[in-house]
């Protein structure tokens, strides 16, 4: 390397650097980040949106996590945040403090589903008593053989296997199970990768474990659902597409949410986005295995988009239970 | 010397050669087991995703249907990041060693320096990525950009860097300094003509070890903004008007190819598999062009060394 190459590069990362700043074209692009469980459906819209606006806007998606999501998206960073559970109390004054409204869509479901090892002859179904049983943080280091748990079941050991502490997935089934959110044993396997569960359940005969819907769907061969037994009719349900839009598979089956910012709405891009998706939804939705909700529910979401309300229909935590109807006609509160 | 010595000094010298022959042969083994290793991973990834790797794959955004998903915009995105990391991190380290090397006082306070520049060497790269969202992303503005990618990973491998190029600089022998600065020449004028030409093929080497830890950082891009689905290019880097250059493209956002990958294995569908492997030996196909190239330089660059 001789003297001139090194002034040529010298001056190179020098006009590079001046150049930066003066750089910034206003092109239409739509921004959006968050959880990962609704990732996959975001991704179909925003390539078929694309595909339909024959790439005049441009759709970002990126995976921080519901709560990263947030704070991008309480920060005015994001257009669009993808949410696994309801926005929380902290977020909600982080976004006031900023000044940043926003709608909340849901667009899906998504159905927690228990998955036992094929091999496994004698689970026939589950109670909500027998899951907090096996999971509560009492159960730590006590509750190991499936006998322990209920006593028709053998005398053989029993193996845990779960979504890592950061997932909404854990938030959820904790607080739809043990009562509290986050509140677990901690002496399962888990791992933030579906697909390490998958691979550990159904390696192991004793083996329970639970994870989203998709990833039970894509692995039927080597996986089995447990039916969960609901706690209002008494009956075991079997996770699929019908029982969750029919509200039968409970207490497992949860909405999952995009949340708009309003002010970006006034940009066209984004307005449009939204509306594709809601139009959308249903059809990209069973493409990527999730459950959508009804049409009238995406019809009453798309009103609420266009009457722009602002704020939660949840009070700034997570409800067990509800049904997408009931959230769509509450007042949302900011 | 009687026969009875030769007897025992030939069963010494057998002795010791066998002795040599086991070391050489647990040296090879310890050799092996990285290139078995590499060899194996390298294959299996080949071998599963075989059947998508062809121009679609290359010439395809990101996509719902693992089909006709590909990584356009990953290693354009790679390639990219790579660019900024050498363009920031090689002036920068290459000055940093020389000065250290040429110029520095040797006191307690180089001392520090060298000590400190040691340890950012083994500090974990997310711990890059936290100290780069705070300087690039917010307090400079370069946003979620390659550009901030791309300082990012050059101040991760500015160490690797630095300390590379002082021991090449220590490897060139006293005697050319003292010649240079007989003949009446100054320290700049020795460095440049001298010493950082002597000792440019160990600065390469130093540079492609960081540039092959950098290809496959998550980490730290995460960490300042990486995107998982992009379906566009960032601007390219000429336009049709004066002056032609653009450098819209640092503040473009951007996906990496270790980011696809990873968002392809976690993904339910079995199909998704076969892309994450397909990408992984592309990615590796790309490190390894990476390094042709640096060995190709740095036998061109011996070449013209006369002492």
């Amino acid at each position: 390397m001789n003297v001139r190459k090194i002034a040529t590069l010298a001056a190179a990362v020098g006009a590079l650097f001046a150049s930066v700043s003066s750089a910034h074209a206003a092109e239409a692009l739509v921004k959006i980040d968050g959880s990962s469980t609704v990732f996959p459906i975001t991704e179909a819209v925003a390539e078929e949106f694309q595909k339909a606006k024959k790439g005049t806007v441009r759709v970002t998606v990126g995976i921080s996590g519901t709560g990263g999501g947030f704070k991008k998206f309480c920060r005015g960073e994001t257009d669009i945040s993808n949410a696994s559970r309801p926005i929380l109390d902290k977020e909600m004054a982080d976004c006031k403090a900023a000044g940043i409204k926003y709608i909340e869509l849901p667009v899906a479901f998504d159905a927690l589903t228990l998955v036992m090892n094929p091999k496994n002859s004698f689970l026939k179904q589950i109670t909500s008593a027998e899951l907090k049983t096996m999971w509560e943080p009492a159960a730590q280091g006590k509750i190991l053989k499936w006998n322990q748990v209920n006593p028709a079941w053998p005398d053989t050991g029993l193996k845990l296997f779960g979504p890592g502490a950061d997932s909404g997935t854990f938030d959820y089934f904790t607080e739809a199970i043990v009562g509290k959110s986050k509140s677990s044993r901690g002496d399962f396997t888990a791992s933030e990768d579906d697909n390490v569960l998958v691979q550990g359940v159904s390696r192991d005969a004793g083996a329970l474990g639970y994870f989203g819907f998709a990833y039970y769907i894509e692995n039927k061969d080597k996986l089995k659902a447990v039916p969960v037994v609901n706690p209002k009719t008494g009956k075991a349900v079997e996770p699929s597409m019908e029982a969750v839009i029919s509200g039968d598979y409970q207490p497992l089956s949860r909405p999952i949410f995009i949340y708009v910012n309003a002010a970006a709405i006034d940009r066209p891009e984004v307005k449009e986005f939204v509306e594709f998706y809601l139009k959308n939804a249903a059809e990209l939705t069973k493409e990527v295995k999730y459950v959508p909700l009804t049409d009238a529910d995406y019809k009453h979401a798309a009103e609420n988009f266009a009457k722009k309300k602002t704020g939660t229909a949840f009070g700034g935590h997570a409800e067990v239970g509800v049904q997408v109807s009931d959230l769509l006609k509450r007042d949302p509160k900011e | 010397m009687n026969q009875k010595d030769i007897q025992a000094i030939r069963a010494i010298i057998t002795r010791h050669k066998r002795w040599d022959m086991l070391f050489g042969l647990l040296g090879l083994l310890a050799l092996m087991v990285g290139v078995l290793t590499l060899t194996v991973l390298f294959a299996d990834m080949a071998i599963k995703g075989a059947a998508r790797i062809d121009y679609d794959f290359l010439t395809s955004f990101p996509s719902r249907r693992a089909g006709s998903a590909g990584i356009l915009s990953a290693w354009v995105g790679t390639i990219l990041v790579m660019l900024v990391t050498a363009m920031s991190a090689v002036p920068l380290g290459v000055a940093a060693g020389v000065y250290l090397e040429e110029y520095a006082p040797k006191n307690w306070v180089t001392d520090l320096i060298e000590i400190n520049v040691t340890n950012l060497a083994g500090v974990p790269s997310i711990v890059y990525g936290l100290l780069a969202l705070g300087l690039f992303v917010y307090k400079f503005g370069f946003g979620q950009s390659i550009l901030s990618a791309g300082l990012t990973l050059g101040l991760l491998i500015l160490p690797v860097v630095i300390v590379a190029t002082r021991e090449s600089i220590r490897a060139i022998p006293q005697m050319v300094r003292e010649g240079a600065y007989a003949c009446g020449a100054t320290t700049w004028q020795t460095v440049r003509d001298h010493i950082v030409p002597y000792s440019s093929a160990g600065i390469l080497t130093g540079v492609i070890i960081g540039m092959a830890r950098a290809i496959g950082e998550t980490a730290p891009i995460i960490t300042i903004g990486a995107l998982t689905f992009i379906a566009f290019l960032p601007p390219a880097p000429y336009t049709e008007v004066f002056p032609y250059i653009s450098f819209e493209w640092l503040m473009a956002p951007f996906t990496v190819m270790p980011i696809q990958m990873f968002n392809w294995t976690s993904r339910p569908e079995a199909a998704f598999q076969v892309n994450a492997a397909a990408a992984g030996f592309i990615l590796v196909l790309m490190t390894l062009a990476m390094n042709g190239m640096a060995i190709w330089l740095r036998y061109r660059l011996r070449r013209n060394i006369k002492w």
